[in-house]
């Protein structure tokens, strides 16, 4: 059952990146994501494109191995080992997590200077704003380029595909909070099999295998 | 004891395969190196087109390259990490047989993309070119809103 629910989530999670990718390739101009996700915590205005990003496709890898690891303890019925794999696994979407509230916020409260309607204006990224668009040549505020708005659909496709990202990662690893309570009580010695670690680590891995499309699809072309 | 977890495990109806427990992590971590490998090699592809501005066949290239690495990844993700590879057939078709409609998804969808930006190309007026406010309106702060 959790594959067949599966092949109906990879539909949705296709439908999504296949409208955007429709809307991107109509579209005359659209933003280099080196030039978009480029900022990293506490590096201020340091140009390193890709570098956050990289370190959350990381987390998530390493979570992954770690939800396989309790799977393996599971087939051993080991279940300390199991324990201690899972929590690891739920520190790792934690810190997915807040990787990407870091990110959203500083999407959406960097602001960059825009010509709009012949005014400059200081705009961020939002789901109906984007502040990306093709410079405006010659023409400087506060030593920055400034733009003209760049396509709509940018923030909107962004916030709405890595969000519902987000929600399954978030739904995950609330999976993996129940697996952890019921391994400590004893549930699946009881039942005489670690089965529903195995489901919960296809659904986990499932969130990882999306990622790695959304990390294509937004950040690398 | 062997025995006995066998039979546990067989007895659960979603199983259709029940495997031997692996007797080592050893093939977990190769599998990770792997991954690790590739995205590496993503970045390093992303990060090309970004240092060296790259333009017609070879930027399509280079993102055909990083398509293909993303396909590799999600390979070894779903046939070990999710141990479909160890499944019997039926199951693996059952799944995969399915994705194939994705082949004609992402054509057709993509080449009407493309109709579309030849027909907006064609027929609107270039939305970038706007025209720059008077030097003054740019640098008076009241002009800035």
């Amino acid at each position: 059952m959790m594959w067949l629910f599966l092949l109906s989530d990879t539909f949705t999670f296709g439908a999504l990146l296949i409208s955007y990718g429709t809307i991107r390739v109509s579209q005359p101009y659209w933003p280099d994501p080196n030039h978009v996700y480029n900022a990293f915590p506490l590096m201020g205005h340091a140009d390193l494109p890709l570098a956050f990003v990289s370190l959350m496709t990381f987390i998530l890898i390493m979570s992954s191995v770690t939800m396989v690891l309790a799977v393996h303890e599971g087939h051993k019925r080991n279940r300390a080992g199991v324990e201690k794999w899972l929590l690891w696994t739920i520190l790792g979407g934690f810190m997915f997590l807040g990787c990407q509230a870091w990110e959203w916020t500083h999407l959406i409260t960097g602001s960059h200077p825009v010509l709009i309607d012949g005014v400059v204006k200081e705009i961020g990224t939002t789901i109906s704003m984007n502040p990306f668009g093709p410079a405006v040549p010659g023409l400087m505020h506060d030593g920055h380029q400034v733009t003209v708005p760049g396509p709509i659909g940018f923030g909107s496709f962004f916030f709405g595909i890595t969000g519902f990202h987000g929600f399954h990662v978030f739904s995950g690893v609330m999976l993996n909070i129940l697996m952890y309570f019921w391994t400590r009580g004893g549930r699946f010695d009881r039942l005489g099999h670690y089965e529903m670690i195995e489901k919960v680590g296809l659904y986990w891995h499932f969130v990882d295998l999306v990622w790695v499309f959304v990390f294509l699809c937004f950040y690398l072309i | 004891m062997e025995h006995e977890h066998q039979q546990a495990i067989a007895s659960s109806p979603e199983i259709t395969f029940a495997h031997e427990p692996a007797p080592n992590t050893k093939r977990i971590w190769k599998t990770f190196w792997i991954l690790l490998v590739l995205t590496i090699a993503e970045l390093a592809l992303g990060l090309s087109h970004y240092i060296f501005h790259m333009e017609g066949w070879l930027l399509l290239f280079v993102k055909g390259g990083m398509i293909i690495l993303s396909l590799c990844k999600a390979v070894y993700i779903v046939s070990i990490f999710m141990h479909l590879g160890d499944e019997i057939r039926n199951m693996k078709l059952t799944i995969l047989v399915p994705l194939l409609l994705f082949i004609w998804f992402v054509t057709a969808f993509l080449w009407d993309g493309v109709a579309w930006k030849n027909l907006r190309n064609k027929f609107d007026r270039p939305s970038t070119e706007q025209v720059a406010p008077a030097a003054h309106d740019a640098q008076k702060p009241g002009g800035l809103d």
